[in-house]
This record gives C-alpha cells, structure tokens and sequence, in this order.
C-alpha cells in the first residue's frame, strides 16, 4: 500500500518536473547580456601576502596608506580600523600618534557636555568620510562610496579586482550599444559588474609622491593600495599563515602515529597475505 | 541489549567499583564506546564518518559557545561584534574561522554518512529507527546552520533569511502570517536576529539530545556492516576498544588535517563575499544563494517553474524541496528487498551511482544563477531523484534477483583463511 502511495507521489513530482521541463525547452534561450560580453575578469595580481608563507610588504602596505590617505579617504571610510592599528605597518608609538593627531574625531565638550570634536588618538578608528548615507549621496551624485575595510574579502577575487578596477578605466568600445554607454557622471570600467562606475578615475600618475621614492604610477598605486586593503580586510593574514604551518605539521604526524598504532592492534585480525 | 559475548565491565578500582554500585557511569560508557560492545569486524572506511560527526559536533559547541561570549545579536552591531571577533579578540578570527569551516566539514561529512546508509541499506529492520533518528538529526542540522548564517548579518544572512521564511508564504491562506510570525516583523530585523541566536544556541542541544537516542537506538541491534549479513558469532566482531577506537583515532587526525588547512589557508573559500557587506534592505544581490551545503535542495525548489494545474510554482517547489527530505523518512518501508548491502544488489547498484550523479548536478545547479542551461539541468536530475525514490526503488526491490551473500562476517573477511575454521560451523 504504501509503495504503491509512493508511485503515485513519485509520479506527480515527476509529472510536474516534466511540465516544468517541457515549457522550459519550449521557452529555451541562453542568457546574454551586455554585461556578459564586456565585462573582464580581474588581471592577475600577486602579493607578497599570498601563498602559505606569505608575508605582509611593510613597504607597499604604507605606500597603499599614503594613497588611501591623499585620495580615497576623501569618499571612502575605513570604519573597521583604529588608528593603533597601523602598527602593524611597521609604524612606531610616536608616529602612529602623530597620524591620529592628523583626524578630528567627534567628541564630548569637557565643560559643557555638548558635541564637539578633537584630535585624534591612537585608540580611535579613522572617521567616516560622510556622517551619513544621505549626506554621502548627495555629495556624490547619488552614489554611495563604501567602507572599504571589508572590501578584498567583499568581492570576488578581492585584491586583484580593486587593483583592475583602479586601472582599468578606458574608453568605452566602439562595439559598445548606445543603451550601456556610460551617461552623465557615470565612467566606463569593464571590471565593473555593470560596465559603468559612479567613481571617476581616482589615480593619475604623480598624484602622491612616496617617501621611499617608488614612482606613483598608477599601476603602482594601483595594486599599493589593493595590497593595503587586503591588510585592513584580514589584520590576522599574517598570524593566521604562521600559526597553521605548525599545527598542520602536528596534525600530519599524530594522525601517522595514529595510523602505525591501529596497523599494529589490527595486526591479529587482518587476512594473512599468501 | 548486546552480543552475549560482549565484555563486561569490571571496576579495577575500589573507587570505580564504589562508583559502579551508585552510579553506572563508567560502565554506560564501557559498554557504549568501550570494550563492552562489539562491533563487526568488516567495517570500511565510510563507517568512520558517524564518529567523524560526533567530532564535528563537538567543534561546532566548543567554538560556538566562545563565539557567543563576544557576538552581539543586535541588527545594529551584529556585522561590528563579527568583525571585533575577528580583529580584537584573542585568536577570535581562529575561533570564528573554524566555526565556520567546521559548519561546512560537518555537512561533508554527514552528507557521505547519509549517503553510505543508502548504499549499505542501513535504514533496514532492525534499524529503522536510528534511520529516522538519524534524518531527524539532519533537519535540526540544516534549520541550526540556517540560522548560524543569519547571524553576521550580512548581505547574504540577510537575503537568506529573507528568501528562505519567505517559503513558508507559498503555503495557502496562513503563509504570509505564517512568515511574518517567523520573522517577528514583515521583514528580518533585530526580533528575527535575536530569536535566530535564541534558537541557533537551543538547537546543537537538542542535536546532543537526538544523537545520544541516535546510538542508543544504534546499540540494540549493534552496527551494520558492508556484506549486510548480520552477526553470526563472536568472531564476526570485535571490541570497539581499541579496535574501533585506533581506527577513528587516525581517521579523525586525517580529518582534522583537512579542515586545519581550509581553516588557515583557505577560510573563505566557501563563503560567499556579499556576506562581507553589512546587511542592507534597499539592496538586493544579483545572485541570493544559501550556504553550499543546501544547494541540492535549493535547486529542486527552483526546479518548478510552472504552474501544475491548480498549484502554483511556488508551493510546488517548496513541497518539493520539503518533500525530498521528508521522503527519507519512508526509507525503511520502499525499499523491501530482504539484502541490504548494494554490493550483493547488481540493480540497485547502478540506480545508485545515478543517484549520486543526480545530486552532484543538483549540487551544481543550486549554486549556479537561476538562468538556462542550469534551471533545465536541474529539472531532469530532480525528477530522478523523485523517482529513484519514490518509483525506482520499490519496484527495483521487488524484481531484482540479488548476487549471493557469504555465510558470514567471518567468512567475508578471512575466505579460504584458516583461521575460518575458528567461526563455529552451521
């Protein structure tokens, strides 16, 4: 009885699916979109923090501060990251001090208890570039910028897509429909999902100049600042790569322990080879 | 009930001794994991994974209790308290790392203990009820992960939550109610943040709860075995320490190695990066996809794209993708062929591994966009999963001819051995 239930339940999922399956054949059309055939996957990007033994570039993490500072600052918070945390750029006290000293941070009016701001100190975190969503709209036309914290962990191959999209603007292909040309205030950037980015062009070539005298092209800037974002998305990369060497390795041999002492209790109860 | 044969437990101690007469602790646990039950010697790897399981669980309580001392489940801080874990606690993005990854490893491994149960019939009598268990035991799991996703919230914890209450809607006349009572709002906020942490820290202990029934109802009728021949005598076992013991003692080392190199190399390997941006209403993603682990099912709940007759798409696909869990619970009573190992089922055999291909592709398809070719992939792999349950296998089960069983346990594993001789002869 309650196979012959089961037929009939069989049956009508089965029915159905085909019915699904048959306007679905009828209907058939493979998607295309112009966003399909323009868009780009992200140019290849290696850091020195990739790999199991990678490692930050000191270097190249404070030339990506310095340009996140000068330029994208100005749209973009950090809201994630203190400014203690820059420490770990190979800043010492004195200099991470004279950096938070650099930021107004809201604060409280000792006297009078009222809203006011002051400099900035080591334990703060960096300030939003706007108070608010709205305000941040209405000085962009109408785009939000976003945090950048997160951002090479918030997007699909992180690193190497902020390095694409920050030198990958172009003009648009001449191939390119009307319909997708980017409009007023809008950029091309075929890394962009949809091809056309409320960001104009951040980097041009000598809009920072770094202490260590590296040129700021801005394929250089480019990928600098992508390889500080992946430090301010993933402080741990670092402690996280060193501590799993040791603890694989430790894995790796109570598990060959492991296996040498079930070969030998087994040992009785196995067929005999021969 | 055991084997007669069974050991028993003699306190060595005075104090073990002075225990056992007040209270069998030590023996309950002698004879459970112990010496005291014996287990089929023939067992394969794929037996490894229910241990593996228990393991899981373990890692997934450990770290999610530290985790819970530091998250905050508030709409408004929750993404901040994730990210405080993950930059301010000590060796918290380890904690948060592993958690999230062992969610993952749990699922990968109770996917292949489920799928070793289809291959080797242990849903049959006498085991149908630490089958059912054991099903119940995977719902509780899923609604547990579910709502662990929500917790972040992120893009995708939101979406998520948003996409899979809003299923309960495609239920007639109390379905939007229905959602918005799960919800505590007509859209997730902080009432369904706070009673999804509520209830993601209730579940794992009622998932203790459903195993310990899980290995007691395994411990009646003693573990199943690849021939699927049941014990004969006592040389068709051994004790379960050490024997069982060494054998998911490395297992469980090599299993840990694994999850330790996702977790350090690789920990966001299966996340999806919208789960990086905080939750956001007026946004919806291009691609809303749930964890991995519920791709299959999420595929068949995309597989209906038509209206059948009176019933909507929607509730078709979210019976369906109910109903092709639901269906496990039947196990026991469609498939009524007397052999329960597949090896000696040529037939069933062969469904089998079609099955597997139906649910790698139905793996696939979940977590593809919902555009062709995949919707119509998806359609023809979940038929046969319908059918392969619920056609295939009651009629496989009547008219298959199955291949001959050994004698015995003994005689499967030893053969011509000599020391066969010492399993007593018929």
């Amino acid at each position: 009885m309650i196979r012959i239930l089961s037929i009939l339940v069989g049956l009508f999922f089965t029915v159905a699916l085909a019915w699904s399956l048959l306007t679905g054949l009828l209907n058939f059309e493979l998607p295309h979109t112009v966003e399909h055939e323009f868009h780009e996957h992200p140019k290849e990007l290696h850091l020195a923090s990739d790999g199991a033994f990678g490692k930050f570039d000191r270097q190249q993490l404070q030339r990506g501060f310095q340009v996140y500072k000068e330029v994208c600052a100005a749209c973009h918070s950090l809201r994630h990251v203190a400014f203690r945390d820059l420490a770990a750029l190979g800043y010492n006290e004195a200099e991470v001090k004279a950096i938070a000293v650099g930021y107004q941070v809201d604060g409280i009016d000792p006297n009078t208890g009222e809203a006011t701001t002051r400099v900035g100190m080591p334990t703060d975190y960096f300030p939003l570039a706007f108070p608010n969503d709205v305000a941040a709209r209405a000085a962009n036309n109408n785009a939000i910028p976003p945090d950048l914290s997160l951002m090479t962990k918030a997007r699909h191959n992180g690193a190497a897509y902020v390095y694409s999209l920050l030198s990958g603007y172009q003009d648009p292909p001449a191939a390119l429909p009307e319909d997708n040309r980017p409009g007023e205030g809008l950029y091309y950037n075929p890394y962009f999902a949809n091809l056309n980015l409320a960001m104009a062009p951040p980097l041009n070539e000598g809009i920072v100049s770094f202490g260590d005298g590296t040129k700021s092209t801005v394929e250089q800037m480019s990928k600098d600042v992508a390889a500080f974002l992946v430090w301010t998305a993933e402080p741990k990369l670092e402690k996280r790569k060193q501590t799993g060497l040791p603890v694989l390795g430790f894995l790796l041999f109570a598990t060959i322990l492991g296996f040498l002492s079930y070969k030998s209790i087994w040992a009785d109860k196995k067929k005999k080879k021969g | 009930m055991s084997f007669p044969w069974a050991n028993e437990y003699k306190p060595s101690h005075p104090f073990m001794q002075w225990m056992d007469d007040r209270l069998p602790l030590p023996r309950l646990v002698y004879n459970s994991v112990g010496a005291g039950y014996p287990v089929p010697r023939n067992l394969n790897y794929w037996w490894n994974f229910g241990f593996m399981a228990l393991v899981c669980l373990i890692i997934q309580i450990v770290t999610g209790i530290i985790l819970a001392m530091h998250f905050a489940a508030n709409d408004t801080v929750a993404f901040d308290s994730v990210e405080h874990i993950m930059r301010d606690v000590n060796w918290g993005w380890l904690m948060r790392y592993v958690h999230a990854n062992g969610a993952a490893a749990f699922f990968v491994v109770v996917y292949v203990h489920i799928f070793r149960g289809f291959y080797y019939g242990s849903y049959k009598a006498p085991r149908e009820m630490v089958w059912l268990l054991g099903v119940v035991l995977f719902l509780l799991m899923m609604a547990t992960a579910f709502m662990g996703y929500v917790l972040p919230w992120g893009q995708m914890s939101f979406w998520a939550a948003k996409v899979i209450t809003g299923l309960f809607s495609a239920i007639p006349m109390v379905g939007e109610p229905l959602q918005q009572w799960l919800l505590g709002g007509f859209a997730p906020g902080n009432a369904t943040l706070n009673r999804f942490f509520s209830l993601h820290y209730l579940l794992p202990f009622v998932i203790v709860g459903v195993v310990v029934l899980h290995i007691w109802a395994l411990h009646i009728p003693g573990s199943s075995n690849p021939t699927g021949v049941p014990v004969k005598s006592e040389s068709d076992t051994v004790p379960f320490f050490p024997y069982f013991i060494a054998k998911d003692g490395w297992t469980v080392g090599a299993f840990l190695f694994f999850l330790a190199a996702v977790t350090f190399y690789a920990p966001n390997m299966l996340g999806h990066p919208d789960n990086y941006i905080p939750a956001n209403p007026m946004s919806t993603p291009a691609h809303i996809v749930p964890d991995w682990y519920f791709w299959p099912f999420y595929a068949i709940l995309r597989a209906f794209t038509t209206d059948f007759f009176f019933i909507p798409a929607k509730l078709m696909g979210v019976l369906a993708m109910f109903g092709s869990i639901l269906i496990w619970f039947l196990l026991p009573w469609l498939d009524k062929s007397p052999v329960r190992s597949a090896s000696y089922r040529p037939l069933y055999r062969k469904f089998f591994y079609v099955l597997l291909v139906a649910m790698a592709v139905l793996f696939y398809c979940g977590g593809a966009p919902a555009e062709e070719p995949y919707v119509v992939i998806s359609q023809i792999a979940a038929a046969y999963y319908f059918a392969h349950f619920l056609i295939i296998l009651p009629i496989v089960s009547a008219i298959e001819r199955p291949d001959p069983l050994p004698y015995s346990i003994t005689e499967a594993v030893l053969g011509e051995d000599e020391s066969a001789a010492l399993s007593p002869a018929e």
